[in-house]
């Protein structure tokens, strides 16, 4: 239990800027949190909301995306759509209590090294502060709390024959 | 236009005149401005070098004072304009020290989320006024005099805001403005000895002596200036300078001042005669 | 345990390599320790660390692994993807194993290179190259789509850069159009006196080549004119120019200036733009007599007859050839071409910015590309070095490094201002008597034969002062500084401030990238650095190329250099372009996305996604169709279909929900 407390994120960069200006920060040797695995996608576009919720259900404490600047997508527009889901994802997330900066956009450039790391240490910080979001771990509390519950309207509700019965 | 104003110790002491003349201005265009309440000491410069986060501390007092009543708030003086603006920037750069800062503030009840702008007179004037309106406003241009506008090292560095770090107009605009002339020169930002004329008197005086020479020897009747330091430093030892180098006689002027006159407020109403160096000889000439 | 077993027989076979790269991975992450993780996870057959992977050896040792141990899906933890994927799908491919069945894990530039906490880093390694295991297994066997390329290319930039590119290209055959934004071919170049560090004319090396350019069959020469649109993808674009109006028409003006002569202005009076403003032009013009091609044009700005309508046109008149058309428009014209070469070159830094030198503000102060012109013999003063009040300076002072190495302005060295100052001071003293001062920083002169221009220097009598300029003012404060320009400095190797009195001071202005390049890398899509020049796909290996295949960048577009490095690069994206089009054909990644056309509700969202309009609807099965030719694979539509019924190749919802919850699983 005394052990730090170390966040797990996942990120999804595009090909085009963002991971390519992860490329140059190592390139550049500079040094930055171990917390973020990067998965690649040819467009932040391609990044489905599921893909950000399924990352959460599955134990991340952070999600990161990044995608080129606005107007310089390589795929000329791709990363307006991501910013317009992402929008709407933002608040779904919020509504389910998912917030203070567990999910965030970034639009990183191929040039921008030091960006990335800048942003991955912040967000590792934060989210490291705001402590273990433990979704799976939630979930099966959930479970269990409902299932109790189930149990116990079972138990104490009348039994419908008995009811017919009477 | 509503602005809230700090005038820190200077203008309430020996910068009197600049608080007089840049308030009679003020009302004068019909910009509205409050004196921030129950201000403190803005940190200032020699402080920072003591106890910095202490000083940050301080000078973020004042802007968690003036964000709570919403809108900018100007300082003057140029000591209080870096260091209010250099808080302002600190604590947007510096996680750590923000959060120490905004602790400190905290248990005093208050907060600092960086809202509240820092603003200078120049820049306000300027850039929200306008030349414009301050041209309506001038009723006896000062025609015929020549001024050398110096501006000295704070308002513009590090943090050229609103003007050149090394060749700032805004103050040569407002001049021009109440109809007098600017010498052009390049002494413009160099130091005017201000911080060393205590310590280092010979080095200070030496400086302030190269300032007011160079002045004169292009012409200009009077030094017009933003900074309570640089005016109090260049006119306040020239009975000094005339010991160790020659006599100048240069008057050294706030920019409100020159302004004020050009709008045709008398010269109590702007503190001319606060003035060591006499500029009513000059001024007696237009 | 048996069930384990069982499990994994119903698993495809895959083979896990992790690569030292020296010490660069092995020095921070655990290889070891990874590769025998790695061989307890399910469905791993073969795993194992290898000191270079990407060596011979090692793309052997995969391939026959591949053949021995049956693999049918291969990892492989190394540096980037954008680096080495090819490299190891063609290993792959020599295994009998399809490419695709590939996938890469980047623990070099992602863990080992950014991290320090070996600990830390290691367990980063295991989660990715869990997670690739976890992706691979859903992998398909795909094929590369093959597209050919037009042969045709299209040369951007008419400097040194674009004509060393358009001529080694039509010496081999392949019809170039070379475009030029001004009125004539030469760039920056055509403006020189002397090249450092040989001292030969700029215009006996240039104009040859600018006018083999004219003159070649296979180069279509459009000069005043600029790419508006570029669309398609590599071997297949297609290129909109717009062409300004000179109002003469290029095809009958023959250049012999004499409607020059008779312009109803009879004296030269408006600036003259190529002479950075020291002469004076009319608005009827050619910018220098060497001018390619050599055609005269006019000013709109100050041109009588296009200004008012009311002129006497005198100099269409005198023209045999009636060559003048003042009512001449812009117009479109569209190209197709296989590939593209950007030589759009640099600008000099704007001096006004430095305040403190007083360009602009005394008339002492020049730039250095002013004083190109006026050391020219061609120039506004036929090669005098003279002020701007016809007097000759008695002395004169060249800084270094204005706009570069300046944390105010530009942080990087322009690269060839030690060496432009060195033949500046070279040639004022030779034009003239005056005592010539260089105020430099550090003096940087790698080059063959710079070092060896530097001492001639030395010897020559010019004054070498190390320190950077504080100001140049008029503020004088002894009698032999009245009048003059003094300039203050810290002599840091004499350790005390000098005050330098001169008459003339040189501004040695640094490159920055073109106003417009954040414009221009938008319409061809390609990147800049993040000080606005260029950016290559690779720093070393790949410098001429951009993350754009087809496009080619050279020259001073990329980066500050000078002319031989400038040549250098254009003749390496020049062959780059050849290699491509003589390949006659491109092989695409097969990233694209299609329709399941079983799983598609026709209700339509996907198509307005498209930025290609890839994507139809097929109104009698009612239902969206990709055209794969079209799409370029960022799979936006993918991600957006509400019945999940469009997949994107290589980029499968399986496949990246399971990289998800490989990184995530413990």
């Amino acid at each position: 239990m005394t052990e730090k407390f170390e966040p797990r994120i996942v990120a999804f960069f595009c090909n085009w800027c963002t991971y390519t200006a992860a490329d140059l920060a190592g390139v550049s040797r500079l040094k930055y949190a171990p917390n973020v695995s990067v998965i690649r996608v040819m467009c932040s576009g391609r990044v489905d909301p599921q893909f950000v919720l399924d990352a959460f259900a599955r134990g991340a404490d952070g999600v990161l995306l990044g995608g080129c600047h606005p107007g310089d997508c390589h795929y000329a527009e791709g990363n307006y759509k991501t910013l317009r889901r992402m929008r709407m994802l933002e608040r779904m997330l919020k509504a389910m209590g998912i917030h203070d900066g567990r999910f965030r956009l970034e639009w990183i450039s191929g040039a921008e090294g030091e960006k990335v790391r800048t942003v991955i240490n912040e967000m590792t910080e934060k989210v490291r502060a705001l402590g273990p979001l433990d979704l799976p771990g939630k979930t099966l509390e959930w479970d269990k709390e409902l299932k109790e519950l189930e149990a116990h309207v079972n138990q104490s509700a009348p039994k419908e024959e008995a009811v017919h019965a009477r | 236009m509503k602005y809230q104003y700090f005038p820190g110790c200077s203008l309430k002491g020996m910068g009197k005149a600049y608080e007089e003349s840049f308030l009679a201005v003020s009302r004068a265009l019909g910009v509205e401005v409050k004196e921030l309440e129950d201000w403190n000491c803005c940190g200032a410069t020699a402080y920072m070098s003591v106890d910095e986060t202490k000083s940050y501390a301080l000078a973020g007092r004042n802007l968690a004072i003036a964000e709570r009543n919403a809108g900018d708030v100007i300082a003057p003086c140029s000591a209080c304009y870096l260091v209010l603006n250099k808080t302002m920037n600190g604590l947007k750069e510096h996680t750590e020290l923000n959060r120490k800062v905004t602790g400190a503030l905290k248990s005093a009840g208050l907060d600092y989320k960086g809202t509240a702008k820092v603003r200078h007179p120049l820049d306000v004037l300027v850039n929200d006024v306008g030349l414009e309106k301050i041209k309506k406003h001038v009723k006896a241009p000062l025609s015929g005099m020549k001024f050398a506008a110096y501006y000295g090292c704070q308002v513009v560095r590090p943090y050229a805001t609103f003007d050149d770090q090394d060749e700032p107009v805004t103050m040569d605009k407002l001049i021009a403005a109440a109809g007098a002339e600017c010498v052009t020169w390049p002494l413009k930002t160099r130091c005017c000895g201000g911080s060393l004329t205590g310590t280092v008197p010979e080095a200070g005086l030496r400086l302030a002596y190269i300032i007011l020479k160079e002045a004169k020897k292009r012409g200009a009747q009077a030094i017009v200036t933003p900074c309570p330091l640089c005016q109090f430093n260049l006119d306040g030892y020239q009975d000094q300078i005339a010991a160790k180098y020659e006599r100048i006689d240069m008057p050294v002027l706030y920019f409100t001042q020159v302004l004020g006159l050009a709008m045709g407020l008398s010269a109590s109403e702007l503190g001319i005669k606060r003035g060591i160096i006499s500029a009513e000889a000059v001024l007696a000439g237009r | 345990m048996s069930d384990n077993k069982n499990k994994q027989a119903d698993l495809p076979r895959v083979g896990f390599y992790i690569c030292h790269c020296g010490s660069n991975i092995a020095g921070t992450i655990d290889v070891v320790e990874v590769s025998k993780y790695v061989s307890g996870l399910p469905g791993v057959a073969v795993s194992r660390e290898y000191k270079y992977m990407c060596s011979d050896p090692g793309q052997e040792m995969i391939a026959q692994d591949i053949k021995d141990h049956k693999l049918e899906r291969l990892v492989v933890a190394a540096c980037s993807p954008n680096l080495h994927e090819e490299t190891f799908r063609k290993a792959a491919a020599k295994g009998g194993l399809n490419p695709f069945f590939f996938q890469m894990v980047n623990i070099r530039e992602h863990a080992s290179w950014v991290h320090t906490d070996k600990g830390a880093a290691t367990q980063k390694a295991m989660d990715l190259a869990r997670a690739a295991v976890a992706r691979v297994r859903h992998h398909q066997s795909l094929e590369k789509k093959r597209v050919p390329v037009d042969p045709n290319v299209l040369v951007v930039g008419g400097g040194i850069a674009g004509i060393h590119a358009a001529l080694t290209l039509a010496n081999a055959g392949k019809k170039v159009t070379l475009v030029e934004r001004e009125a004539t071919i030469g760039g920056h170049m055509a403006l020189f006196d002397k090249t450092f560090p040989t001292l030969d004319c700029a215009a006996c090396i240039l104009t040859p080549k600018m006018s083999a350019v004219k003159s070649h069959p296979n180069i279509k020469l459009w000069t005043y004119s600029e790419v508006e649109k570029v669309e398609g993808y590599v071997g297949n674009y297609k290129v909109k120019v717009k062409r300004k109006p000179r109002y003469v028409n290029e095809d009958l003006c023959v250049g012999c200036m004499e409607c020059i002569d008779a312009c109803v202005f009879k004296e030269a009076k408006f600036p003259d733009k190529f002479n950075q403003g020291l002469g004076k032009r009319k608005p009827v013009y050619i910018d220098f007599p060497q001018a390619t091609p050599k055609v005269v044009l006019l000013d709109p700005q100050t041109c009588i007859q296009l200004k008012t309508g009311k002129c006497k046109k005198s100099c269409a008149e005198v023209c045999d050839r009636k060559a003048f058309d003042f009512e001449q428009k812009e117009k479109f014209e569209e190209i197709q071409v296989g590939a593209i070469v950007l030589a759009t070159g640099f600008k000099a830094y704007d001096a006004k910015r430095d305040h403190q030198y007083g360009y602009g503000r005394y008339p002492g102060v020049y730039t250095a590309l002013e004083i190109e012109r006026l050391v020219n013999a061609s120039g506004p003063t036929s090669g005098e070095v003279v002020l701007r009040d016809g007097k000759k300076p008695k002395a004169v002072g060249i800084v270094h490094c204005v706009g570069s190495r300046d944390a105010k302005s530009n942080k990087w060295c322009s690269r060839v201002c030690c060496m432009y100052s060195l033949k500046l001071a070279h040639l004022i003293k030779e034009h003239s008597d005056a005592e010539v001062y260089n105020f430099y920083i550090d003096m940087r002169t790698p080059g063959k034969g710079y070092e060896e221009f530097y001492d001639k220097l030395l010897s020559e009598g010019v004054h070498f002062i190390r320190g950077r300029v504080s100001d140049v003012t008029d503020w004088a404060v002894t009698p032999e500084e009245e009048g003059r320009l003094v300039m203050r400095v810290e002599d840091t190797l004499a350790g005390f401030v000098r005050r330098i009195p001169v008459d003339m001071v040189v501004l040695s202005t640094g490159l920055e990238p073109q106003h417009d390049a954040q414009e221009v890398r938008r319409r061809f899509n390609i990147g800049c650095g993040s000080e606005g020049f260029f950016q290559e796909r690779h720093p070393k290996l790949a410098p001429v190329n951009t993350f754009t295949d087809g496009i080619y960048i050279a020259g001073a577009c990329q980066a500050p250099r000078d002319i031989p490095d400038t040549v250098a690069q254009a003749g390496a994206a020049a062959a780059e372009a050849l290699a491509l089009i003589d390949a006659g054909f491109v092989e695409l990644e097969p990233n694209t996305s299609h329709v399941i056309e079983d799983e598609c509700s026709g209700c339509k969202s996907c198509i307005p996604l498209c930025p290609y309009s890839a994507i139809s609807f097929e109104e009698n099965k009612k239902k969206a169709i990709i055209n794969e030719v079209l799409c370029k694979g960022c799979g936006v539509c993918a991600a957006a279909c509400p019945s999940g019924s469009i997949r994107q190749n290589l980029f499968e919802d399986d496949e990246i929900f399971s990289e998800i919850e490989g990184v995530l699983a413990k």
